[in-house]
């Protein structure tokens, strides 16, 4: 599939409970060790990848993570 | 078995040329006896091209080495005379499991193509396969086909000339030289025929070491491909146990790539570490082990003047996967045909060129394939260890993590999709048999289809006109025709008209697709032909 075939990445708010979401996310890692964490936030992006399962959009969404937020820069 | 390690298969003996006063010229001279250079002699001897084959050794290889095989190479052997045995010996095998730690995390099966003749994979110890071929070579000279195996030939020397090359050859009896109109270098992974032509082998992507051992192993354990990641008894590595014939079990530890080789090499370090993979009561006999290690890299460019790379000489990957020996009959079922149509005068010199591109694509495709398996499998970085140890915690129960769980994966055919002698896909038909790809099997009453396309260029038709033979500058075509109506079990519709009434298919001598359309035009067909043997 090309590049314009694809829905485009979604920046504007997309989410129907943005609070709620980000403390449900916050609120699963308490308690865990740092390796625990990052292992659940491996496991979350892996859950969260297959569902959205179209790998342009995953594409454009990991380049769009590595661009620093306020600067056009990649890392 | 160690019999026949140890018998000389090929003894040198005297040739003629070697009292001959002015070097004699051969139009082709394969060097290397391994599985791609016995098999490129056979290829070429079965469309009678007169070969000479040369190598310093004279028996097969020590060891299983490769022995895992992919449906495609297995065509390629049945195209080339050796069908028969690989069925009667090769042990078939399609279930596997996947271990993390001592932990299993799923199983899996290969799910097998009833419209094929071969089987996905087969597992056959090399060595195996090596005599094979030289029977073969045996049988063909019964038939007097033009082909020579001469053992204890080891080349020393080798100039390189506009139209040929010139091999200086050492012997027990002393030296000889004699030349060639095209040389074939299957001389393997450290080829002398790279180092004698200076030709670099660099851009390594990678290296790494391998402790492998084939063990004799009385048990009920399942014919089963068990893979481990970071098991108990190779820590932060991986592990492999398969089945091969004749009792034999084949283990694969990963050593990783800074390692004491001669060390790790001692037959009572290798008896330990076996000890602790297949625990204290397991009864084995150690028959053989080698510590190996290879890069992954290829050559830039595999066609050096007259002088052509096949296999590991110009192409190397790790054993994830099972890539080596399938990619190197690959080349050689690309090679043979170019090389005879081009001796024969019925195609350019630039049709070889076409190999380069064809293979060196194929290598490209198994290099990638060996640096993800290994990033996958030992993790360069933190990060991408634990995004690892995500996938496999996931794949445990579910489906989706499972296909990102990379464990080497297992050789598939090449299809060549951008190679220059494939003309434009003019039939709206299946994906799997575009032009480029692999022409796919199908069953055809009692036998396949493969079994009847021959070593020539196919026309084949399913419901179409066309003539019985087009000859085009030298090149012979003949048709196949087909029906869909004899077609009962769907194959030949599924995979080559999908919702097409009619097809047209070019099929080269290889067995891939070079081009396809709804009916047959004369026009279309002949420039397709020209194309497909290097002429536009
Ligand atoms: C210890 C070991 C383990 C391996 N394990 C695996 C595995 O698990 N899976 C896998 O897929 N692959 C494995 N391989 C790789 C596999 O064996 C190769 O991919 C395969 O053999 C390549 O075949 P080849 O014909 O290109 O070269 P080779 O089999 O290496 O043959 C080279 C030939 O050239 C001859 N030769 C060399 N120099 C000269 C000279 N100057 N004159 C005349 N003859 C010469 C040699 O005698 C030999 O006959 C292993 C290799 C080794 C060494």
């Amino acid at each position: 599939m090309s590049e314009n075939q694809t829905a485009p990445l979604v920046l504007t708010q997309n989410l129907d409970d943005a609070d709620g979401f980000y403390a449900a996310l916050v609120n699963a890692h308490t308690g865990l060790t740092k390796s625990q964490s990052d292992a659940l936030n491996a496991r979350l992006l892996l859950i969260l990848a297959n569902q959205i399962g179209d790998t342009v959009l995953l594409r454009a969404a990991i380049n769009k993570a590595r661009t620093e937020p306020n600067s056009q820069n990649s890392i | 078995m160690t019999k026949t390690f140890d018998a000389p298969l090929y003894a040198y003996s005297r040739s003629p040329d070697q009292d001959e006063g002015l070097p004699v010229r051969h139009p082709v001279v394969v060097i290397g006896a391994g599985p791609v250079g016995l098999a490129t002699a056979v290829d070429l001897a079965q469309q009678g091209v007169k070969v000479v084959l040369l190598s310093d050794g004279d028996h097969i290889a020590k060891g299983s080495r490769a022995f895992c095989f992919g449906q495609r190479p297995l065509e390629i052997l049945d195209r080339i005379g050796c069908g028969h045995e690989m069925m009667d010996r090769g042990l078939h095998w399609s279930k596997g499991k996947v271990f993390l730690g001592q932990r299993e995390i799923y199983d899996f099966a290969h799910a097998e193509d009833p419209g094929h003749k071969w089987p996905a994979f087969l597992n056959l110890q090399q060595y195996a396969l090596e005599e094979i071929l030289i029977t073969r070579i045996r049988d063909l000279q019964k038939q007097d086909a033009p082909i020579e195996i001469r053992g204890g030939n080891k080349v020393e020397a080798i100039g390189q000339h506009d139209d040929h090359v010139t091999l200086e050859v050492e012997t027990p009896e002393g030296s000889y030289t004699i030349e060639a109109d095209w040389l074939v270098a299957c001389d393997g992974a450290n080829s002398p025929t790279r180092r004698m032509l200076g030709i670099p082998f660099d851009g390594t992507m990678f290296e790494d070491n391998f402790l492998i051992a084939d063990i004799e192993m009385t048990t009920d354990r399942p014919a089963e491909r068990w893979f481990w990641f970071d098991p108990p008894f190779n820590q932060g590595q991986s592990a492999l146990l398969q089945k091969q014939p004749d009792n034999l079990w084949r283990i694969d530890l990963q050593l990783g790539p800074d390692i004491d080789k001669e060390q790790e090499a001692r037959p009572e370090n290798v008896t330990s570490r076996l000890r602790s993979m297949l625990g204290d009561e397991a009864s084995f006999t150690l028959k053989w082990a080698s510590v190996y290690s290879f890069q992954c890299c290829r050559m830039e460019n595999f066609i050096h003047g007259r002088t052509i790379f096949a296999g590991d000489s110009a192409h190397q990957v790790s054993p994830f996967g099972a890539r080596g020996a399938n990619a190197g009959l690959q080349d050689a079922d690309n090679l043979a045909w170019k090389l005879k149509l081009v001796l024969e005068g019925g195609a350019p010199a630039a049709l070889i060129q076409s190999y380069h591109i064809e293979r060196a694509c194929s290598a490209d495709e198994n290099m990638q394939n060996s640096v993800n398996a290994t990033e996958f499998i030992t993790p360069k970085s933190e990060t991408s260890r634990i995004l690892r140890d995500a996938v496999l915690t996931l794949a445990k129960d579910y489906d989706f993590a499972r296909s990102m769980v990379n464990s080497g994966r297992l050789t598939t055919p090449s299809n060549y999709d951008t190679s220059p002698l494939n003309s434009a896909d003019a039939l709206a038909g299946p994906d799997m048999s575009r032009p480029g790809s692999r022409c796919p099997d199908a069953p055809l009453g009692d036998h396949y289809l493969l079994d009847v396309l021959g070593n020539g260029f196919t026309l084949l038709t399913i419901d179409a006109d066309a003539p019985d033979s087009v000859t085009e500058n030298d090149v012979i075509v003949k048709r196949l025709a087909l029906s869909a109506r004899d077609d009962i079990s769907r194959t030949l519709t599924r995979q080559f008209l999908g919702d097409c009434p009619s097809a047209v298919y070019l099929i080269r001598p290889d067995q891939h697709i070079a081009a396809r359309r709804e009916s047959y035009d004369d026009l279309q067909f002949r420039a397709a032909l020209r194309r497909a043997t290097g002429k536009e």
